[in-house]
C-alpha cells in the first residue's frame, strides 16, 4: 500500500516508538518567539541543562512588539520586559535572533518561508497554533505548547500521539473575486470549528496546485481553526521557484540534491487517507464570518442561518450567544452593514502578495471618511519590497496607516485594538469574543474583501467592484 | 509535576461549546514570563465587569459561591484556539486538577496533561447528566482505573487516556525527563539521518 505525504515524512522523523504510547519525534526546525518561550528556557535552566540543538531554533519578536516607532524603546514595560528577556535568552544559549531593528525581524511564521528556513520534508514546530503554515512547504508543521519548546530545547524532540489522516481535494476554477482566505474559511464553515481535530490535512487538487504559494501559505495557516493538528500542501514547481535563491535555501549543488529528494514528496495514488473530502472551487464565494469562531462563516451575499434551523441544542445555543456578542440578527445580511476599522495584516495575510492584491483594488482611491484602515506587512521584508514596489504610497494616497511589522490587531496584545462594540473587518484567522480587544466585533474575511469594506465603509460584496480576475 | 491519582470533588458547570483559549486566558494576560498567578486572570472578560477585578459578573458561575470544586466541565470543543499553554496553568493555578467536556482541542489537551491537570473526555449524554446534577453534587475522577462517576445517582463512565500519559500522571514524572534519558538514541538518530 502506498504512503501519504504525512506518513513519509512522519516515518523518516520517529526515533523511537513508545509502547503503547506516542512516538518520540524528532524536530528539524524549531521556531520560537518571546511570548511562548520564556517559562520553556526557564525550564531547561531549572534542570541544569543546555539546548541540545541550538542551531536548530531560531528566533524573532512579534507577538508583543508595538507596531510603531519600533527604533524606541517599548513603552509597555512588560513588553518590553518580556522582548529584553528573549534577547537575554537568545544570547545565553547560542540562538539566532531576528530581533527587533534587524532586517529579518517579522511574524514567525512569515520569516521562515520567506528565509527559506522552511523547507519540503521538514518536521516544524512552534509555540504558535499558526505554525500549520509552514505545512504549505510540504513540511509536517504543527504548534505546541511551552512544556513542549522546552522538550524541543532538550532533545529537539517532542512526544505526539500519531493523528489521522485527512485529504481535501479541490478541483476547478475560482470565481472572480475568490482567493485562497475565501477557500479556507469555505471549509472551515462546512465541516466547523472541530471538523478536523484528530487529523493532519493534506489540501491537493488542481486548484490547489494552481495557487501561489503565499496563497497555499493562508490555507495552511487557518487548518487549526478547524482544530486540525496541521495542514500541508506536496510541493511542487510553485514551491522549488519560490523557495529557490533565498538566505536559507541550500545553493548550488546541494539545491539539485535537495531538489530530487523532494520531489518524492507526495501522496502515493494508492495511499489510504482517513477521511477524503471533495469541494468544487466553482462554488466558492467570497466569505465572511458572522460569528465568534471561524467556523461561523458564510457567503457574503448570504443571510446568517436562522437559529431554529439548527438541530443541536449546543450549536444554537453557540450561535444564539456569538449573535448577542457580535450585536447580530439571525436571518439577515451582512451586505452594506457599516463597519468602522479595517485591519490588514497577521500570520495569515500579510504577505507581499496579499499588499499586491490590496493596491491594485485601492490605487487611487479613498478610503471612507469613518473607517480607520491599518495595515501591517508581516516582515521588514514584506515591508521593504511593499516600499520598492511603491505600494505604501497607494496606502498612504487611501488614507491608511501603514505600521511596522508584528501579529498587531490580529490579537491585540500590544496596542493595536479595536474598541469594544465596533466592528473590524480583519484578514486575520480568529474572530473569538474579544480576540482584538475587549468587547471588540471581527468580521474574518478575504485581503480583497477587507479592501473594498475599506472603501465603502460597509460589508461589501468584492464581485460588485472588481471586473478583471485576481 | 504534581501526581494525581484521585479526585472526588463538586464542579463548576460551563455549558458552553468552543470555548476558546482566548476566554480562557485573554492574550494582554501572556506578558508574563512565569507560569505563576494566571489563576487570577482565568475567564477573565467573563468574570469582570469592563476588566475591573473589583466588579464580578453576579452571573457567571465562577462568582458563584454555590459552585466550588477542584473539577471544571464545560462544553463541547474545550480549548481550541491558539496553543498558549497559559490556559492550562491558568486552570491549575485557580485550583481545577481536571476538565471535563465531550470534546477536546488537540493542542490543549497535550498541554493540560503535561501540567497535571486531567482532561476527562466523556460521552454527551454524560455531560448532560452532570450539567444536570444539583450544585451540591460531587464527581468521582479514578486516573488508575480511568472512571469518571456521579456520586449521588453511581452512574459512571470510562474514559480514554493514553498508557503512557497515565503512567506519568500517576507518578508525576514529566516528558523531559523521559526525553533527557534518550539522548543517546537521538543521537543515534541524527547520524543515520543525515
Amino acid at each position: 500500500m502506498g504512503k501519504t505525504l504525512f506518513d513519509k515524512i512522519w516515518d523518516q522523523h520517529v526515533v523511537e516508538k513508545i509502547e503503547n504510547g506516542p512516538s518520540v519525534l524528532y524536530i528539524d526546525k524549531h521556531f520560537i518567539h518571546e511570548v511562548t518561550s520564556p517559562q520553556a528556557f526557564k525550564g531547561i535552566e531549572q534542570r541544569g541543562v543546555t539546548l541540545f540543538r541550538p542551531k536548530q531554533t531560531i528566533a524573532t519578536a512579534d507577538h508583543n512588539v508595538p507596531t510603531i516607532n519600533q527604533h524606541l524603546p517599548i513603552k509597555d514595560q512588560l513588553s518590553k520586559m518580556q522582548v529584553d528577556q528573549l534577547i537575554e535568552n537568545c544570547d545565553k544559549h547560542g540562538v539566532e535572533l531576528y530581533g527587533l531593528g534587524h532586517p529579518y525581524q517579522g511574524i514567525v511564521h512569515v520569516i521562515g518561508p520567506e528565509l527559506g528556513i522552511t523547507q519540503p520534508g521538514m518536521t516544524i514546530v512552534c509555540g504558535d497554533s499558526h505554525t500549520s503554515t509552514h505545512g504549505a512547504f510540504g513540511a509536517i508543521a504543527f504548534g505546541i505548547g511551552t512544556s513542549e519548546v522546552e522538550m524541543v530545547f532538550a532533545s529537539q524532540c517532542v512526544l505526539q500521539a500519531k493523528p489521522k489522516t485527512m485529504r481535501i481535494n479541490i478541483e476547478g476554477e475560482l470565481q472572480s473575486g475568490v482567493v485562497s482566505k475565501d477557500i479556507i474559511l469555505y471549509i472551515i464553515a462546512k465541516i466547523s470549528a472541530s471538523g478536523a481535530t484528530g487529523y493532519f490535512v493534506e489540501y491537493a487538487g488542481a486548484t490547489i496546485r494552481s495557487l501561489s504559494m503565499e496563497a497555499r501559505m493562508t490555507i495552511c495557516n487557518m487548518s487549526i481553526e478547524m482544530g486540525a493538528r496541521g495542514g500541508m500542501i506536496a510541493p511542487d514547481e510553485n514551491t522549488f521557484n519560490y523557495m529557490q535563491g533565498r538566505a536559507y535555501a541550500p545553493k548550488g549543488t546541494l539545491w539539485d540534491d535537495q531538489l530530487s529528494v523532494w520531489k518524492k514528496l507526495y501522496s502515493d495514488e494508492d495511499a489510504i487517507f482517513d477521511k477524503e473530502l471533495n469541494i468544487d472551487a466553482w462554488s466558492i464565494q467570497p466569505m465572511i464570518t458572522y460569528g465568534t469562531n471561524p467556523g461561523l462563516g458564510m457567503a457574503i451575499n448570504a443571510s446568517i442561518p436562522l437559529s431554529d434551523t439548527i438541530l443541536d441544542e449546543g450549536e444554537r445555543k453557540n450561535l444564539i450567544k456569538a449573535l448577542q456578542y457580535m450585536g447580530l440578527e439571525e436571518g439577515k445580511s451582512l451586505i452594506g452593514m457599516p463597519i468602522q476599522h479595517v485591519f490588514i495584516g497577521s500570520c495569515t495575510n500579510s504577505r507581499i502578495e496579499d499588499l499586491r492584491q490590496v493596491a491594485a483594488l485601492v490605487k487611487g482611491k479613498k478610503k471612507h471618511d469613518l473607517v480607520k484602515v491599518m495595515i501591517v506587512p508581516g516582515s521588514q521584508q514584506v515591508a521593504k519590497q511593499a516600499h520598492a514596489e511603491g505600494l505604501d504610497h497607494i496606502f498612504a494616497e487611501a488614507g491608511f496607516q501603514i505600521r511596522q511589522a508584528g501579529c498587531s490587531a490580529c490579537l491585540g496584545m500590544n496596542d493595536d485594538k479595536i474598541p469594544a462594540g465596533t466592528y473590524c473587518i480583519s484578514t486575520s484567522n480568529r474572530n473569538f469574543e474579544g480576540r482584538q480587544g475587549a468587547g471588540a466585533r471581527t468580521l474574518l474575511a478575504s485581503p480583497l474583501t477587507a479592501a473594498a469594506a475599506a472603501i465603502t465603509g460597509v460589508v461589501t460584496d468584492i464581485r460588485e467592484m472588481i471586473k478583471e480576475k485576481f | 509535576m504534581k501526581a494525581l491519582q484521585k479526585i472526588k470533588s463538586q464542579f463548576v458547570p460551563l455549558p458552553m461549546e468552543n470555548i476558546d483559549t482566548d476566554q480562557i486566558i485573554p492574550a494582554r494576560f501572556l506578558k508574563a514570563t512565569t507560569r505563576d498567578g494566571f489563576g487570577k486572570n482565568l475567564f477573565r472578560d467573563w468574570r469582570y465587569e469592563q476588566d475591573d477585578s473589583t466588579k464580578p459578573k453576579a452571573d457567571f458561575v465562577l462568582n458563584q459561591a454555590i459552585y466550588a470544586g477542584e473539577i471544571l466541565v464545560a462544553g463541547k470543543n474545550f480549548g481550541c484556539g491558539s496553543s498558549r499553554e497559559h490556559a492550562a496553568w491558568s486552570i491549575l493555578d485557580y485550583g481545577f486538577y481536571a476538565v471535563v467536556s465531550s470534546f477536546f482541542a488537540d493542542i490543549f489537551k497535550n498541554n493540560a496533561l503535561n501540567n497535571g491537570v486531567l482532561p476527562v473526555t466523556v460521552s454527551d449524554a454524560f455531560l448532560q447528566k452532570i450539567f444536570q446534577q444539583p450544585s451540591t453534587a460531587t464527581l468521582s475522577i479514578n486516573v488508575e482505573e480511568q472512571t469518571i462517576t456521579i456520586d449521588a445517582s453511581g452512574e459512571q463512565e470510562s474514559f480514554e487516556l493514553n498508557p503512557y500519559k497515565k503512567t506519568c500522571l500517576l507518578n508525576g514524572y514529566d516528558d523531559i525527563d523521559f526525553l533527557l534519558s534518550k539522548k543517546d538514541t537521538i543521537e543515534k538518530f541524527e547520524k543515520e539521518l543525515i
